[in-house]
């Protein structure tokens, strides 16, 4: 009897032991929310602004549609079909404004960022001339999708971003944007940080089956020296590029370098690590390709703030360093053991983890859209202080730079 | 827009920074507004334009500008930013750019700074031989944990036959099976079948792979001319097959030459096997100069065939066997008279046995579930009826499985590569004792008969000898031009650092 009874609770502890290790759940500090689902807990009123805020500028230039800021076009086409979008603005909790500033595209496909704050403010006027909803809490309860390389503070050189600052009257409405790092001007509180587009169609073209060896130790493919606008080399990066290709280029297990293979995403799924350093600024669609393809990130970028943060938690699944240890980098990663990274792989082999980094085209649950409604609806209901006394006025729509004010 | 303030300092600062470029050209009234700004605490207005003035007349004497490495080390507010940079380039050159705006007192210490930025790298940017091993343990054991999650479940044994015999060329061939074989992460039983007996060499080659090895001697010797072998060889396989047999080893056979070169992709592929499977085999034989042709007249034939001729299974598109795709010999010009050693490579018989896998089970006396297609083995190979190819065991040859994607994958190379009649080795490979005296030969020994057959001498040889000679002087050219390149490339890189 006594043996059959030690049988049993051993093998009740295995089972147990069994389930513990399959579970690998991923909880951030939100806890297990990656696939709530938003549906039934907030209501989005979808503004109808004249075309030449949106469609227009598609159609002068469909590579907005495929390039990493397509975020903003793709956000707005799925919340026109979403069941969280209502059409009666009373019951609305959020308000989105279909602009999308990243459109204005050179000959090279690289954004302009000069003419995206006078679009805003004539929009911003637009709706708040239109509708009583902006002057209820001047934009308390409205978010804006500001993928660009500094979010709503609208250049791409850091300096002159953070000498402008974000857009004033953007001041008090929710930002949903790919730029985030700890202590910058550029990323204020309540922001939601969502990773960049990234072609979910493309990637999937690409995949290898899961038992092809990972035999690449190290991988990264990329710009490493900026030759056109930092010559010198000292500026880009912060000099973390540079020192990677000068500490490792002549390195066994390193395989980094700057041309651009046609078997970039198949390599990927062959490396154990996947390099995200930062470049002109902190993000990268690197991030998300290294995440569907299973590939640990090694993100060098200090204080950075990395997409969906209360609900993905990084530090599990990435290795940070900071960019003052890149010369120890090959020590860092080859004293890692054995079982954590093994654990990594596993949370990074997670279907609803590649699921909430990519924005797939129709909306699957759990996917990027979702976490952003998710985002959404975890900061609600508003604080009584969003909505605005009768005739009390917060924002001043003649601050920022003068060139700001002139018509669009 | 709170956020706006700490920035003025760093705004200016980092403007200057950017916008001088160079440092050597930013003048006297950036660092005064860079002192002032940086909230150095030192009393006085009058005292810091002073000192600057005595630091630049000191700057002119001594030929370079510390001013502001001075003020940095001595009067910078505690502790430095964390973005010091360090350099490895000894302290020759005009003094080091390590100016960053100092951060503002205001900002918490974890801000991150806009602006210039040296570039770290260490002293010794080169690789820790204990590193490598460490990385390699890690690739091995991730590659170990995908074999477990996607890998084969219940991997079955490999049965490698392999008939060889002592030569010039085997402890090459030898190792370079050993080797593919150790890699492999199914439990392998190798039976070698040596022709002419048992031999040491042979003995301590097998040793050295700490495989689990059944050495099985065959007391005749191999013949000489390729026909005659590929006869011989059947037979000595047969040996082995008879041993499995009698043992009822459990496992894939595997008919491994020991001139071979496998695929590991091929032990993975056959793990999915019933009970006998065929798979594409490239040959690698037909490129030899044999002694009719001249060498003119052999390249265009080459040309004309198909770049690498592969014999395996032929599938239609639902992926069922509907042939077999074999090896034409006609073409080459094969002479009956060809002997092994003559310096040509052999060519290969209809069906190789190497392009064929079977389940243990199949050669058993009674094994349950055996299918009613297979002949028995005793019944064939005795009687003087010999077995050419292993489709022999079979009465429905309709069958075999394709493996490898229905043949399209080729997972093996099959290759005949023996030394000269007149070559000489030493035992082992290894000269013990080591000789006093070195001589050079006077002559290269070609000079000697070989066995039964005469020699046809030709011009082709010392035609080839010269060739070789002047590719030599070519490859250690180029090897030159690489070495200047690099050295460019390293100025380059370097520039950023001194600056």
């Amino acid at each position: 009897m006594e043996k059959w009874i030690r049988l049993r609770v051993c093998a009740i502890f295995i089972h147990c032991l069994l389930l513990l290790e399959a579970k690998l759940k991923i909880e951030g500090t939100a806890g297990d929310v990656l696939e709530d689902d938003p549906v039934g807990r907030l209501k989005v009123f979808v503004y109808v602004l004249p075309s030449k805020y949106n469609e227009d500028m598609i159609k002068k230039d469909p590579r907005c549609l495929s390039h990493m800021f397509a975020a903003e076009v793709f956000m707005h086409r799925f919340l026109l079909t979403s069941p969280v979008r209502t059409l009666d603005p009373e019951k609305a909790d959020w308000f989105y404004v279909p602009i999308y500033p990243t459109c204005d595209l050179t000959k090279e496909g690289l954004p302009l960022p000069f003419r995206s704050p006078k679009m805003m403010r004539s929009a911003i006027q637009e709706i708040a001339s239109n509708w009583p909803y902006w002057n209820r809490t001047e934009g308390a309860d409205h978010f804006f999708v500001v993928p660009h390389d500094f979010g709503a503070c609208f250049h791409y050189q850091e300096e002159i971003a953070i000498e402008r600052g974000i857009l004033p009257l953007l001041q008090r409405a929710t930002l949903v944007q790919t730029f985030g790092q700890k202590n910058h001007v550029c990323l204020k509180d309540g922001s939601i940080v969502i990773p960049p587009y990234a072609s979910p169609q493309r990637m999937h073209a690409h995949l290898l089956p899961p038992d092809i060896p990972r035999s690449i130790f190290i991988y990264f493919r990329g710009l490493l020296h900026d030759g056109i606008n930092d010559p010198e080399g000292c500026q880009y990066a912060r000099g973390a590029r540079a020192s990677l290709w000068l500490n490792f280029k002549n390195n066994p297990i390193f395989d980094i370098s700057t041309e651009h293979p046609t078997t970039y995403y198949e390599d990927m799924q062959r490396a154990i690590f996947c390099l995200c350093p930062l470049g002109w600024a902190p993000w990268s669609p690197r991030l998300v390709e290294t995440v569907i393809f299973g590939c640990i990130p090694v993100i060098i970028a200090d204080n950075i703030v990395l997409p969906f943060a209360d609900a993905i938690p990084w530090e599990d699944i990435a290795v940070f360093v900071a960019e003052k240890d890149i010369p120890k980098l090959d020590t860092i990663l080859t004293t890692i053991p054995a079982e954590v990274i093994l654990r990594k792989q596993k949370l990074l082999a997670n279907p609803s983890m590649k699921q909430a980094m990519s924005f797939s085209q129709p909306s699957k649950p759990g996917d990027a859209f979702h976490q952003i409604l998710n985002g959404l609806a975890r900061k609600l209901p508003h604080d009584s202080s969003v909505y605005l006394k009768p005739g009390e006025k917060v924002l001043n729509w003649t601050a920022g730079p003068v060139t700001d004010l002139y018509p669009w | 827009m709170k956020q706006s303030e700490p920035q003025h300092p760093n705004r200016r600062a980092s403007n200057a920074a950017a916008a001088a470029g160079a440092f050597r050209s930013s003048s006297a009234v950036e660092g005064v507004a860079a002192l002032d700004g940086a909230a150095l605490k030192y009393p006085g207005f009058l005292f810091s334009p002073a000192v600057h003035v005595l630091c630049c007349l000191l700057s002119a004497a001594a030929g370079f500008r510390f001013s502001r490495l001075i003020f940095l080390l001595f009067f910078s507010p505690s502790p430095p930013s964390s973005l010091l940079n360090h350099y490895n380039v000894p302290f020759l050159r005009q003094a080091p750019a390590a100016v960053l705006p100092p951060p503002s007192p205001i900002a918490p210490s974890s801000r991150v700074v806009v602006g210039r930025h040296g570039i770290r790298v260490r002293p010794w940017p080169h690789p820790d031989p204990a590193e490598l091993g460490r990385a390699n343990e890690i690739l091995a054991r991730v590659q170990q944990e995908q074999r477990l999650q996607y890998g084969v479940k219940d991997p079955r044994p490999v049965l490698v036959v392999t008939p060889t015999y002592a030569r010039t060329f085997q402890a090459l061939h030898l190792t370079g099976l050993a080797h593919s074989l150790m890699l492999v992460p199914y439990p392998i039983t190798w039976l070698v079948v040596e022709a002419g007996g048992p031999s040491n060499q042979t003995a301590a080659l097998l040793a050295r792979s700490r495989l689990h090895v059944i050495h099985l001697p065959f007391h005749e010797k191999m013949p000489v001319l390729w026909s005659d072998r590929h006869r011989f060889e059947a037979r000595m396989r047969l040996h082995a097959l008879r041993l499995i047999r009698e043992q009822r080893l459990e496992g894939l056979v595997l008919f491994a030459d020991d001139s071979n070169v496998h695929s590991t992709e091929l032990f993975d592929e056959i793990q999915i096997l019933e009970w006998m499977g065929a798979l594409s085999i490239g040959m690698l034989s037909h490129s030899a100069a044999t002694d009719t042709e001249p060498r003119r007249q052999q390249r265009e034939t080459d040309k004309e065939n198909s770049p690498l001729p592969i014999q395996g299974p032929a599938c239609n598109s639902s992926g069922h066997l509907i042939g077999w795709h074999t090896f034409n010999s006609l073409p080459l010009g094969h002479n009956d008279a060809t002997f092994v050693g003559d310096g040509a490579t052999g060519l290969p018989i209809k069906l190789e046995w190497a392009g064929f896998v079977l389940n243990s089970r199949l050669l058993w006396k009674d094994a349950e579930g055996k299918p009613d297609w297979v002949r028995d083995l005793d019944e064939v190979g005795i009687g003087g009826e010999e077995m050419e190819s292993p489709l022999d065991l079979l009465k429905d040859a309709s069958f075999v499985e394709p493996i490898g994607d229905c043949g399209k994958k080729v997972l093996l190379w099959w290759l005949r590569a023996e030394a000269r009649y007149d070559s000489k080795f030493p035992t082992g490979w290894v000269i013990d004792p080591s000789p006093e005296i070195v001589v050079p030969a006077k002559q290269t020994p070609l000079a000697q008969a070989p066995p039964d057959i005469p020699i046809k001498k030709t011009a082709s040889d010392e035609v080839h000898v010269e060739e070789r000679v002047s590719k030599k002087g070519r490859s250690s050219r180029s090897k030159r031009n690489s070495c200047n390149k690099k050295k460019h490339e390293q100025h380059a890189e370097a520039k950023c650092q001194t600056s």
